[in-house]
């Protein structure tokens, strides 16, 4: 049995802890929020272990590994103890705000020898998973082009007072939609070397940015384009989907399908014929032992349960994978802020401070706010 | 229960085969008149029985069946609460606190003691449970709904959490307030069962994918087809079809060659599919019943 703590019990965090306390393989030994009207109510009637204060649930449970759902800005420090303490760590993502916090928790979980995971359960969609088997066996040709898109309806209007709506907690759609699309680029077509022409605004939003869209470019010369809205009510859900371009065909994967176009047939895909070939979600998912919203987020912990009871280091979603996400969108926020910053100066205008209903009709209308 | 109920995912964009399919159905039902057409389609093939979730649009959906009584005598909904993306929405924009505060009546004891930051004692969760099952309630006022079903995605949560109390909260209160028959979607019949034997709630109405090719029915195939031979509960067979992967007739004689099962929801968006989907529940069911005979 591998005895789990977990600390953070917002949306994510609740629905890791069903999930977790269902494994067959897991004693879940005790949970940590400083909502203690949350925490008094799983302590009473779900008859869990429940602590406000971190240090004191690592000092005094005795664990085998931490689940971290926290808040993004608060990920680094208590991946750190945990890890010091000698835990495997299962983060939520994005895995660090800060690239050089990410480097040195790389260094240090791999230097312990500690099974490290971040939460990007897209890479345990079926779907996904067909995408980057395709694209890795060659069967589409040298890729030249990657489009990832994610939209969903977040943040519909200009009021709303969670973190997510913070910059400085690693709220905003960067951190929230676009690394979940980053680290699909990441999975399925490699990680771009730079990125350019961002543009990152708010449509309701003050204090972050609700859209963002920017150009990637490869070291071999190949490109991509992010797009990602999460002020778009026309999507029931958040919804993500990744297109990618070779010599010999294209692929489109979200969800629920896979849809493959190949010019001509390839050894290493000898069941797919020239043309279109659909595979569905229905055939493409992995049975789990537990459902909670989808697969993916059981296949997950799954997998990270499995590489703890077999010391298995090299996973998929590592620490070391997940920072290349981070890697990206901390590019984007460099090249933004210096386009953002030459914009702002010859327009006259300041896009944080201007309210974000009049920069929006600044900006479309060329007028300065 | 009716042999055949009708679902409501094709109305609001659901569809686990595609995103483009589910996009073009939302085009097509976002006039109430194309909803109200296909439910009538439904009724004149002998489908009286609704089983939707409490989307903000069922609402209308309700007004109309209310207005119309003399027409559709027989009418009845079995509502499934809650429709979840709108408390899920609502927890990322506001905090879980304030969305919680949002869904409880404004002048409430209750919203008052959350917004002073209480502990909140054991009947303070059942007081919570029951005003948000009134709320969600509200829409169906004078219309029949004599089975109310809880929704996987909260089902499933609580029982990870092992939250069950709140199974026997929901259990009592719609069998109190409304005298009707609670009923649980889930994703994970088996171990939804052993906490329901174990709070003492007998023969529990479940609703739960049932497909030839497994598909969503956690603990595996096998291990579904045992649990509905052999334990003591009134299953309702959803994704029958498994959103197309099955043909037809193929996966309804699947569902019909298990013992006991109830009921099978199925959606569908023309009354030609209705028709066909409903003939073939009743003929292969009757052959079933000869089988057996």
């Amino acid at each position: 049995m591998v005895r789990v703590g977990m600390i953070g019990l917002g949306k994510m965090g609740l629905s890791h802890v069903a999930i977790v306390r269902a494994h067959p393989q897991v004693q879940l030994v005790a949970v940590c929020d400083t909502m203690t009207y949350l925490t008094d109510v799983l302590a009473k009637n779900a008859g869990l272990k429940c602590y406000s204060d971190f240090d004191r649930m690592l000092a005094e449970e005795k664990l085998d590994a931490l689940v971290v759902s926290t808040p993004s800005k608060l990920h680094a420090s208590m991946v750190q103890k945990a890890l010091e303490r000698g835990l495997h760590v299962f983060c939520e993502k994005p895995f660090v705000l800060d690239v050089g916090d990410g480097e040195r928790l790389v260094q240090l979980a791999e230097s312990k020898q500690l099974v490290n995971q971040v939460g990007y359960h897209y890479r345990f969609v079926g779907a996904f998973q067909e995408a980057a088997r395709i694209v890795k066996s060659g069967a589409i040709g040298t890729i030249h082009h990657v489009r990832a898109e994610a939209y969903g309806p977040v943040v519909l209007r200009a009021k709303g007072g969670t973190w997510r709506s913070a910059k400085s907690e690693g709220g905003g759609a960067l951190y929230d939609y676009a690394c979940h699309a980053i680290d699909l680029v990441n999975f399925i077509a490699g990680t771009p070397a730079s990125v350019g022409g961002v543009v990152r605004h708010g449509v309701f939003s003050r204090d972050v940015e609700d859209e963002v869209y920017c150009s990637l470019y490869y070291a071999n010369g190949a490109s991509g384009q992010l797009s990602i809205n999460w002020s778009d009510e026309s999507f029931r859900k958040m919804s993500t989907k990744i297109s990618v371009w070779g010599t010999n065909g294209r692929i489109t994967a979200d969800r629920q399908e896979c849809q493959i176009y190949l010019r001509e047939a390839h050894p290493s895909v000898p069941e797919m014929r020239p043309g279109w070939t659909i595979r569905y979600t229905t055939d493409l998912t992995q049975e789990v032992w537990y459902y909670l919203r989808g697969e993916e987020y059981s296949a997950q912990i799954d997998h990270f349960v499995r590489n703890i009871e077999q010391r298995k280091l090299d996973g998929e979603n590592t620490f070391r994978s997940a920072l290349q996400a981070d890697r990206v969108v901390s590019m984007i926020l460099a090249e933004g802020a210096a386009a953002g910053a030459s914009a702002a100066s010859q327009a006259g205008f300041q896009p944080a401070a201007a309210p974000a209903r009049k920069g929006v009709w600044a900006r479309l209308m060329g007028g300065a706010s | 229960m009716d042999r055949v109920l009708f679902g409501d995912n094709q109305f609001f964009g659901v569809n686990h085969m595609s995103e483009e399919k589910a996009r073009a159905q939302q085009m097509r039902f976002q006039d109430l008149g194309a909803v109200l057409d296909v439910l009538d389609a439904a009724y004149q093939e002998g489908v009286r029985t609704f089983m939707c979730t409490t989307h903000d649009r069922v609402a209308e959906i309700c007004d109309y069946f209310r207005a119309n009584q003399q027409k559709y005598p027989d009418y009845q909904f079995y509502p499934c609460m809650p429709y979840a993306h709108k408390y899920a929405n609502a927890v990322t924009e506001h905090g879980m606190l304030e969305a919680l505060r949002r869904f409880l009546p404004d002048d409430g004891a209750i919203g008052a003691m959350l917004k002073g930051g209480v502990a909140l004692a054991n009947k303070d969760v059942e007081a919570i449970m029951q005003l948000l099952i009134d709320a969600e309630m509200k829409m169906f006022h004078g219309l029949r709904t004599p089975v109310i079903f809880i929704q996987n995605v909260i089902t499933d949560l609580l029982l990870g959490l092992g939250l069950n109390d709140c199974f026997r909260i929901f259990h009592d209160h719609v069998r109190n307030r409304y005298g009707a028959e609670p009923g649980f979607i889930t994703m994970n019949v088996p171990r939804l069962l052993d906490v329901l034997d174990g709070l003492g709630i007998d023969n529990p109405i479940v609703c739960a994918n049932i497909n030839k090719i497994g598909f969503r029915m956690c603990g595996g195939i096998e291990l579904y087809e045992k649990t509905i031979a052999t334990r003591r509960f009134r299953p309702v067979a959803m994704s029958v079809l498994a959103s197309g992967a099955i043909s037809p007739r193929e996966a309804i004689d699947y569902v019909c060659r298990q013992p006991r099962i109830e009921s099978i929801v199925f959606g569908a968006s023309s009354r030609g599919n209705i028709r066909q989907t409903k003939q073939l529940i009743d003929e292969l069911t009757r052959s079933k019943m000869e089988a057996t005979a």
